[in-house]
């Protein structure tokens, strides 16, 4: 009876089974071999996937950025007993001026070997002419791309981070065309031109600076003297402002500590000093021609603090009057006392 | 042998790589240092519907527009060439639509037959123009090459700058780029579905001179004698336009293709011979146009009875400088972009709502992404519509002859977020960075107690409004930088008379 009614309906699902569905198409029964196969690989991958949670397992919900961390090379050729420290020269043609400096100073080739990359930081700020004398003298940065030229640097570049558009600051400065005629190159700095790197400063640590700085073997600094509200002054040491990317006018919260750190950061092979134009008001952008006052010198030499302590007679100021001056001595950067230097003044 | 490569075809693609290369180019030189007074707004110039719909909202056919009667004179002799030869878009749509073929000569002959949907382009015309005859130019939103340009500018060169470097010096940033990227994506992707989407159902251009060569004299003709009725020319045919029975003018690109696509040799372009088929003339329904046109009728006060920069003063609507007083600025503005191409520091920036919906995509001023160059007058010499007047330098910083410089609004403290006001920390970046000579922005030197430690002295600074021209870059340099201390707002403005807050300035 039982036996009956199993074969009954075996015999109806075997009806059931030939009466096919349209999508008839079946899935290919395994054997051992496939079976064994198909389990490996499902067991290897979900194996896979805990090994995977298990090295990337992690704590934190991003992993640590480990961007390498540059620090300044030293730029700086000793001082020589041989040669003054501190030449100022007077007169009117830039070319001749710059060229009798750097003789005085025992001349281009002590501080450029041959084949050296040599970086010219001029002050190029701002979209302005050169009368307005808010940038460096043109005629002074063509005149120094020429000495390094002529004293065998391989690649002379000049670069800035202006304030103003960088393209407009160069062309309208003059600058462009003029360190293209004498044999240098403009390098921009893009976004992608900033390296981090650790300044070592009281409070300027680690910062984005121009990556043209680690890639240079020489570093001349051409600042201009300007007038400005909050430091008092902008001259050789403020200058190096003009390395830094990111957010910099956070500075001006500790502008004596921050232009100190920055002087202690880059100590350059020889700074020439614009004092042909001086912006004596309305500093540091000018832009009016009764804001200028005509003085005809450049100052070079080694040594920032005694540079600016001795430009900022321009500007009518004291030492006592601008403190980064007094910092940059106490930090050994140099003295403020320049008139104890052994110095050289001509006149053209 | 190169009589075998001289075909009808070859040359037109010849002129389409050309032109559309020379629209990159001219894009690519639009900059400080390339410029050089070429004619970068060439594309622009040459488009009859910006010289026609402009000269609607305000009676004048501004400078090189003129330039666009080449092609109004063109078209009127030789039919709607320029949307296969010329326009960059048609060109690009053209190309992405080969992109996007199935490569089955059954569908091309599909794709490319004429469809009724076609004739929304006439409408979007009709309705633009009669917008523009009541003085509201919308037809920057629609028109091919403000359209194609606003997207490149805006979406494709940062994208390209992006991955490859060296168009600019900063990645430019643009407020809702993306939406101008999208859009135009979509549009490229439509030609998925029909082959030149936007030119043959959208394009205002098309229309107009789909308008203009219906009385044109050389033609695309068919010989009925001649022809089998095989219906090859269909294959390549770029408008649409039916050659394989009586050509519709109108939608007839001149593209060539049908003539060599013709194993019969029963299509020649000219005039008329005597076994020549009959051509359908433009296929409007005049019902149709009626009612778009009292949609404009209707639409028009709709939108002049919103808030809007030129209804009320919009704090946000800051115009490049040289901007005409606003109602007339949104008669002129086809929204191409070309100011903010050409714009050093990215501040220029396609509005969204700042200036009422006729504004979008108009020129703002962001100050949080740039500042207005004290000495640059770029964007004043790039606009093509004269939106922005041609400015000099002088002009714009008010030097001899000129008495007073061109503001583009005031700047404003906020007292409670400025570090030395609110905080007595130093700072005054703002007055290092003002470019005006005496500068707008001064401080007072103040004796403050802190809370720890002796007295001291601390610089404030303040703004003196006759001074202040409103270029904002103390808003971008200033250190409180998500919402900065001090912002520009547009009252002030030289172009408004309106628009302003001290009585003797």
């Amino acid at each position: 009876m039982e036996k009956e009614a199993l074969k009954n309906v075996r015999t109806r699902y075997e009806r059931v089974t030939l009466m096919a569905s349209k999508h008839k198409r079946t899935e290919p029964m395994l054997n051992r071999r496939q079976f064994l196969l198909k389990t490996a690989v499902t067991c290897g991958i979900t194996a896979g996937a805990g090994v995977w949670g298990y090295i990337f397992y992690s704590r934190d919900p991003v992993r640590r950025r480990t961007e390498r961390i540059l620090t300044f090379k030293n730029f700086r050729v000793d001082d020589s007993a041989e040669y003054p420290s501190m030449v100022i020269v007077r007169g009117k043609s830039v070319e001749q001026m710059t060229h009798a400096a750097v003789e005085e100073l025992g001349g281009m080739s002590r501080f450029i070997s041959p084949g050296n990359t040599v970086l010219i930081k001029p002050n190029v700020g701002w979209d302005r002419q050169p009368e307005q004398a808010a940038n460096t003298n043109p005629e002074l940065v063509a005149a120094v791309v020429k000495e390094c030229r002529a004293a065998g640097a391989a690649r002379v570049w000049v670069t800035d981070v202006s304030i103003n558009d960088p393209y407009r600051s160069f062309a309208r400065s003059g600058i462009e065309s003029a360190v293209k005629q004498a044999g240098g190159t403009i390098r921009f700095t893009t976004e992608k031109d900033f390296v981090l790197t650790d300044l070592k400063g009281q409070i300027l640590q680690v910062w984005p600076v121009s990556r043209f700085y680690h890639e240079a073997d020489k570093v001349i600094n051409l600042p201009v003297v300007k007038h400005h509200s909050l430091s008092r002054c902008t001259i050789a040491m403020k200058n190096w402002y003009g390395i830094l990317g990111g957010r910099r006018n956070r500075l001006h919260q500790e502008i004596n500590t921050s232009i100190a750190d920055l002087a202690a950061a880059v100590r350059p092979t020889l700074t020439i000093t614009d004092a042909t134009r001086v912006l004596v008001r309305n500093g540091p952008t000018g832009g009016n021609l009764s804001d200028v006052s005509i003085e005809n010198t450049i100052i070079a030499g080694l040594d920032e603090v005694a540079l600016d302590a001795y430009s900022i007679q321009f500007l009518g100021l004291q030492v006592d009057d601008v403190p980064f001056i007094a910092i940059g001595q106490q930090r050994g950067l140099g003295t403020t006392d320049w008139e104890s230097l052994n110095y050289e003044e001509l006149s053209l | 042998m190169l009589a075998r490569y001289l075909t009808l075809q070859n040359i037109r693609r010849v002129y389409a790589v050309f032109f559309f290369c020379l629209f990159l180019l001219l894009i690519n030189i639009t900059d400080f240092r390339n410029m050089k007074g070429y004619e970068i707004s060439l594309f622009l110039e040459i488009d009859p519907l910006i010289s026609i719909a402009t000269f609607l909202t305000s009676w004048t056919v501004y400078k090189g527009l003129v330039l666009s009667l080449i092609i109004v004179i063109s078209t009127l002799l030789l039919g709607r060439f320029f949307c296969s030869w010329i326009c960059p878009l048609g060109i690009l749509n053209q190309w992405v639509s080969h992109l996007f073929n199935k490569r089955r000569p059954v569908d091309d002959y599909h794709v490319n037959a004429y469809r009724t949907v076609y004739r929304l382009k006439y409408y979007i015309l009709a309705l633009l123009l009669v917008l523009g005859l009541f003085g509201s130019l919308q037809i920057g939103l629609l028109d091919p090459i403000s359209f194609v340009m606003r997207s490149f500018i805006l979406s494709i060169f940062p994208a390209v700058h992006y991955w490859s470097g060296g168009l600019y010096l900063k990645q430019p940033l643009f407020y809702g780029g993306i939406l101008i990227a999208i859009i135009f994506l979509m549009i490229l992707f439509a030609n998925r579905f029909i082959t030149r989407f936007w030119c043959r159902v959208i394009c205002p251009l098309g229309a107009l001179l789909g308008v203009f060569s219906a009385v044109s004299i050389l033609r695309i003709r068919r010989d009925v004698v001649k022809c089998t009725d095989c219906q090859k020319c269909l294959q390549f045919c770029h408008g649409a336009c039916d050659p394989h029975t009586s050509l519709r003018i109108s939608e007839c690109t001149v593209c060539m293709n049908c003539i060599e696509s013709c194993p019969e040799e029963a299509i020649h372009y000219g005039l008329a011979r005597k076994e020549s088929s009959v051509q359908t003339p433009l296929d409007i329904n005049r019902r149709r146009l009626i009612e778009t046109a009292v949609a404009g009728v209707i639409l028009f006060p709709i939108m002049r009875s919103v808030v809007n920069a030129q209804t009320l003063p919009q704090h946000r609507a800051i115009r490049p400088p040289g901007s005409i007083v606003e109602t007339d600025f949104l008669r002129r503005c086809i929204k191409c972009g070309e100011c903010m191409r050409v714009c050093p520091t990215n501040v220029i920036q396609p509005a969204l709502l700042e200036a009422g919906f006729e504004g979008l995509w108009t020129p703002i001023l962001l100050n949080k992404i740039g500042y207005c160059e004290f000495n640059c007058v770029l964007c004043s010499q790039v606009c093509p519509t004269g939106a922005i007047v041609p400015l000099t330098i002088e002009k714009k910083v008010g030097k001899k002859p000129y008495e007073n410089p061109v503001k583009v609004g005031t700047a404003f403290y906020d007292r409670g977020r400025c570090l030395p006001w609110a905080m007595n920390i130093d700072c005054i970046v703002c007055e290092e960075v003002c470019p005006t000579s005496p500068k707008a922005i001064w401080f007072e030197t103040v004796e403050i107690q802190p809370r720890e430690g002796r007295k001291r002295l601390l610089k404030r600074p303040l703004l003196d409004p006759k001074l202040c021209v409103g270029c904002g870059i103390c808003e971008n340099k200033c250190p409180v930088h998500d919402r900065p201390a001090v912002r520009v707002t547009s009252v002030g403005e030289t172009r408004s008379q309106t628009n302003q807050m001290i009585l003797n300035p």
